[in-house]
């Protein structure tokens, strides 16, 4: 745990001081949003179309940083320094899936409420404690699932490529469980009770990939 | 000296794909000594580096570091090992004292350790600017003070004296040089001066030993034909 948080404050002093991932996640979410706000002819959105296009958005911006991920380690030696401590490398998992958990999570701080403004017909705020219970979820998927896949695309030429590539099929039960959960919550008649089932499946689904990167992350970083 | 060697290599070999790296090789250097390794460009040197540091595996062959075999127990030796490559390792964005904290922290060391290799390097003036805004030689002394944040036994020096004016060469000396007491392999492009400081030499060439002996042994023919 401590060289876990070892690493993660050195990525979020990094990402404070380069501002290279969080500010261009932003931008691509609300661009997002105008694009879909004029694509879609319509003024407001609500129900199901209102989750898939929360959730699209989240997930693609989602995978800039993922691509971001590994970057400074692969580049500026960070691999080999830490592979050179005598540290429990699944600490280097631990501390990536943290940070871009708090990267989906600051993000969702300005791509959430810009999406209430320029797109969802329904008031945001008595939807909010509900949709955070749920992006919480799918931000621990998209965070385990993401830093696994980026720690494998980081080692090959077609990084920026391989990411996305791998990352979104991973990553399509995660969003169809979480659109499938957010939708209630966005109808104009009042924000309905949270879908069990599809939480569950969410959790299930993190669970079950947090513990496949627990095993497999130490072959990633071998030789 | 110690009876188990700090380092031995018996039949190693390394490929890249189809190219071979490293072949045939074996040498032994008792605790304490220098090894000299000696090679034209692409002579696998600094992959011998990597293999020494556990960052890459042997093909063939067997490692053994500290009497600790390689791969196996790598865990083991991590940490004892100090490396010094043509990469400073060194984030850019962080400064110099940010990013030797950070290994300290790594390596479980206490962070006065950082304040005392900064003043030996005479770096604690501009250990707080931006890695990326120090000149090539003030890098180059961060990153000795990296590879020995730790006190390793084993000191794994590829050209670490590149980028560096005298001044900051005899400045690094009592940490990489051999006033340090640990055992080092060094890599140079200048012969005579590695050759000068080692106990041992290897030359390497296209991967494969063509001499391991004392470094006091190794001829100016050897030479010769190592880089011809």
């Amino acid at each position: 745990m401590k060289t876990a948080f070892t690493v993660l404050r050195k990525d979020l002093l990094l990402e404070l001081r380069t501002l290279e991932t969080l500010p261009a996640m932003a931008l691509f979410s609300i661009s997002t949003f105008v694009i879909f706000h004029f694509g879609l002819n319509q003024d407001t959105i609500h129900g199901q179309l209102a989750a898939g296009v929360l959730t699209a958005t989240l997930l693609f911006a989602g995978i800039l940083g993922v691509n971001r991920l590994f970057v400074a380690e692969r580049e500026q030696g960070g691999f080999d320094a830490f592979l050179l401590a005598p540290v429990d490398r699944s600490s280097l998992l631990l501390a990536k899936a943290t940070a871009l958990f708090l990267f989906l999570v600051a993000l969702e701080v300005i791509a959430v409420p810009a999406f209430g403004v320029l797109l969802l017909g329904p008031p945001l705020g008595p939807r909010l404690p509900s949709l955070i219970v749920v992006l919480a979820l799918a931000d621990l998927g998209i965070a385990v699932i993401g830093t696994l896949v980026s720690a494998l695309a980081v080692q090959t030429r077609a990084r920026d490529v391989i990411g996305p590539v791998m990352g979104l099929p991973l990553l399509i039960p995660a969003l169809i469980a979480t659109a499938r959960a957010i939708g209630p919550l966005l109808g104009t008649v009042g924000p309905g009770s949270l879908p069990g089932k599809w939480l569950l499946i969410l959790a299930l689904y993190d669970l079950v990939f947090a513990l496949v990167a627990y095993a497999v992350f130490d072959f990633l970083l071998e030789d | 000296m110690a009876d188990t060697p700090a380092i031995e290599l018996r039949g190693v070999a390394r490929y890249f794909g189809e190219r071979i790296a490293l072949r045939d090789l074996s040498v032994t250097v008792p605790a304490g000594a220098t090894l000299a390794v000696l090679g034209r460009n692409g002579a696998g040197k600094s992959t011998l580096l990597r293999v020494l540091a556990t960052l890459l595996r042997q093909h063939a062959g067997e490692v053994v570091l500290l009497g600790e075999p390689l791969p196996k127990r790598a865990f083991a030796v991590r940490g004892r090992l100090g490396l010094l490559a043509h990469e400073p390792l060194l984030y850019r964005d962080l400064s110099g004292r940010e990013n030797l904290r950070y290994h300290a922290r790594l390596h479980g060391v206490d962070p006065e350790r950082v304040e005392e290799l900064l003043s030996a390097v005479r770096m604690e003036r501009r250990a707080d600017e931006p890695v990326r805004l120090l000149s090539r030689g003030m890098v180059q002394r961060v990153a000795v003070c990296r590879a020995v944040l730790h006190d390793p036994e084993i000191l794994l020096l590829d050209e670490a004296r590149a980028n560096l004016d005298p001044g900051a060469s005899e400045l690094v000396e009592p940490l990489v040089g051999r006033p340090a007491g640990r055992t080092r392999v060094i890599t140079s492009h200048d012969p005579q001066a590695a050759l000068a400081e080692a106990d041992l030499a290897l030359g390497l060439r296209d991967g494969r030993p063509t001499f391991s002996l004392p470094a006091s042994e190794v001829t100016p023919a050897h030479v010769r034909e190592l880089y011809s």
